[in-house]
């Protein structure tokens, strides 16, 4: 290169000021040329990468509102929210009893029932109906369905068990059932998201 | 390429030599596949396996391409373009999906024969470490573009696939689930996933037969292997591509081929899994979900991880398992370094080759059925088994195992057999 040619006659000496001689114009080209095409790269990169994350309309859907009016004890509903499942649980007086009888110490992912519910709605188990294994939908909201040895959930597709707080008991989910947010706008509705 | 005897390219017609002075492409054609490549003169039909997986990506290819001009990629249309379109309306479409659809097992059958046999004979030994791992990539791609392509459909089995295998991704902590959803374009499967599912579908063959490329060019280099495992001497030891191997390799493909017919025409749904006829729905699993059948030992040994260990936790270790167990096949020509290539030479790997065939057999088993307890318990001793066969009990088989005396040379075994080998181990 011509460059290298030009820089071999350059010695170290200063100037009188104290900067280096062998720093050339090029150098400067050199650096601010590459910085400025490295920039533009990301810059090009960043639409390719973020095309993929999740668009508005999609983002958009998540709020769901759900009336829980005709919710018996013992029974749940099945809706969706973001696309995905959610669980709303009307749980009976017994099955809040096994919630809280149940130890901590035994818990893969310990959490109370109160943890898990609103004040003043103990009874009412919110849950997304996404095992935390690998996603598939659990068994046990619908009638007669297989609610697992711990009366709350089963999930079929590698066998994790969950009790009627919806937390994990056995098989190979980490986590408990996601509680996501949500509010009573009324005694009979919930604002999910 | 590799021979000094390799017959040249000499075009004899004016039109051949002019272009050949100005692209060479019929001389690189005449190199790679015709008769300026010498192989070894006794290779046996598990050689044959290459070029008919080559024949099944083309196949792929091609069946694929016109399927994509009848389907709709879109969460409402994407069932009924396959299931009432393609199926029942457009001319011969339901050959050509079915011919897809089985081409895909087929594409892995032919391809797990090609692997088994490269581990039986040593092929991935030094020169040919390179062969060997570029042919591990195109199986990693195979298998992304496999499991791309049974989402398609849309079906019970598509949607709750890509949510399970989508799923791998949220095991890694902090990072895992944002990775998830950037992925599928939202919180669960939906129009983004399946658009851009059907876009690296069809894009990823391409990609594979530039790689299947560098993988045939790579082999060339040192040239075939053969089953002695025995360096190439001298021409006596070679015939020509074309006309040996063209025909061997042609008269094999159309045996086989047939079985791949019989199959497509007269139970074209046995390798599948009747939940894809039902439509994908967001709020209901289908209570027995399995991948297809190439992908089994792979999820039994996802599945027998149930137990966290350490600081990692169950569902973590799983995916880290499935993908170590490829992972570590990179470093086969490091973990096994006995100098003789063939197993006919190596009476104790011989054993536990056979013994890996069958524990792979179990795994595939254990995936494809149901969870019970005993099931889970022998997948988790067959996944620990094949971590032990490739991590301990190769190395130290080719420590200290005793090979068998090898033969002279490619021709003299061919001639005389192996009651007449030489009577000094020769280790290259």
């Amino acid at each position: 290169m011509a460059t290298t040619k030009a820089s071999a006659g350059v010695t170290e000496e200063t100037t009188g000021d104290g900067v280096h001689k062998d720093i050339r114009r090029r150098d400067f080209l050199n650096v601010a040329a590459v910085s400025f095409a490295g920039v533009g790269t990301v810059a090009v990169l960043a639409p390719l990468v973020i095309q993929m994350s999740p668009s508005a309309d999609v983002l958009a859907l998540s709020t769901t509102e759900v009336d829980i009016s005709k919710v018996q004890p013992g029974q749940g509903i099945k809706t969706q929210w973001r696309k995905q499942p959610v669980f709303v649980r009307n749980l009976t007086a017994k099955e809040i009893q096994e919630a809280n009888a149940v130890s901590m110490s035994d818990l893969r992912d310990p959490e109370t029932l109160a943890q898990r519910t609103k004040p003043g709605h103990a009874n009412w188990l919110i849950t997304l109906g996404v095992c935390t294994h690998l996603g598939c939908v659990p068994l046990g909201i619908g009638e007669g369905e297989n609610k697992g040895p711990y009366g709350g959930y089963f999930c079929p597709c590698h066998g994790s068990m969950y009790d009627t707080a919806a937390r994990i008991r056995q098989g190979p989910a980490p986590k408990n059932l996601a509680v996501p947010e949500y509010k009573f706008t009324s005694p009979t509705t919930v604002q999910i998201g | 390429m590799s021979f000094s005897w390799a017959k040249p390219y000499e075009p004899k017609h004016p039109l051949a030599r002019w272009l050949d002075e100005r692209l060479p492409l019929p001389r690189l054609v005449y190199g790679a596949i015709g008769g300026g490549y010498p192989v070894p003169r006794n290779l046996n039909y598990f050689w044959n396996f290459g070029v008919l997986a080559g024949i099944f990506l083309t196949i792929q290819i091609v069946t694929g391409i016109v399927l994509a001009m009848h389907y709709y990629a879109t969460a409402d249309g994407a069932f009924n373009s396959v299931n009432q379109l393609i199926m029942r309306d457009v001319n011969a479409g339901w050959l050509l999906r079915y011919a897809h659809m089985n081409g895909a097992s087929f594409f892995f059958i032919v391809t797990y024969i090609h692997i088994f046999r490269g581990l039986y004979y040593g092929s991935y030994k030094a020169p040919r470490e390179l062969v060997w791992m570029l042919g591990l990539v195109i199986y990693l791609l195979m298998m992304a573009t496999a499991f791309m392509g049974y989402v398609l459909p849309w079906g019970q089995m598509s949607y709750w696939g890509a949510q399970v295998i989508t799923g791998f991704f949220s095991a890694f902590p902090v990072i895992g689930e944002p990775i998830r959803v950037w992925l599928l374009g939202g919180y669960a499967p939906d129009q983004a996933a399946l658009t851009r599912f059907f876009s690296l579908h069809y894009l990823l063959p391409f990609v594979i037969a530039g790689v299947v490329i560098l993988h045939i060019w790579s082999l060339h280099i040192p040239g075939s292997g053969n089953p002695t495992g025995v360096d190439v001497k001298d021409e006596k030891d070679t015939l020509p591509f074309h006309p040996y191997y063209t025909a061997k390799d042609g008269w094999f493909a159309a045996g086989f081929l047939l079985v791949y017919a019989l199959v497509t025409f007269y139970v074209p749904n046995y390798l599948g899994h009747p939940d894809n006829y039902i439509p994908a729905n967001a709020l209901a699993t289908p209570a027995h979900i399995v991948p297809e059948w190439y992908f089994w030992p792979f999820y039994a040994i996802l599945r027998s991880c149930t137990f966290n260990l350490f600081w990692i936790d169950a569902k973590l270790w799983g995916v880290l398992a499935m993908f170590g167990s490829i992972l570590l096949l990179f470093f086969l020509p490091w973990l096994d370094k006995s100098p003789v290539r063939s197993g006919n030479y190596r009476p104790m790997f011989k054993r536990f080759f056979w013994l890996l065939v069958i524990d792979v057999i179990i795994l595939g088993y254990v995936g494809g059925a149901p969870i019970v307890w005993w099931r889970t318990a022998l997948g988790q001793i067959a996944a620990a088994y094949y971590f032990l066969h490739f991590l301990v009990i190769l190395p130290l088989v080719s420590a200290f195992e005793t090979t068998d005396p090898l033969p002279n040379s490619i021709s003299e075994s061919v001639l005389s057999g192996d009651a007449r080998e030489a009577p000094v181990a020769v280790a290259g």
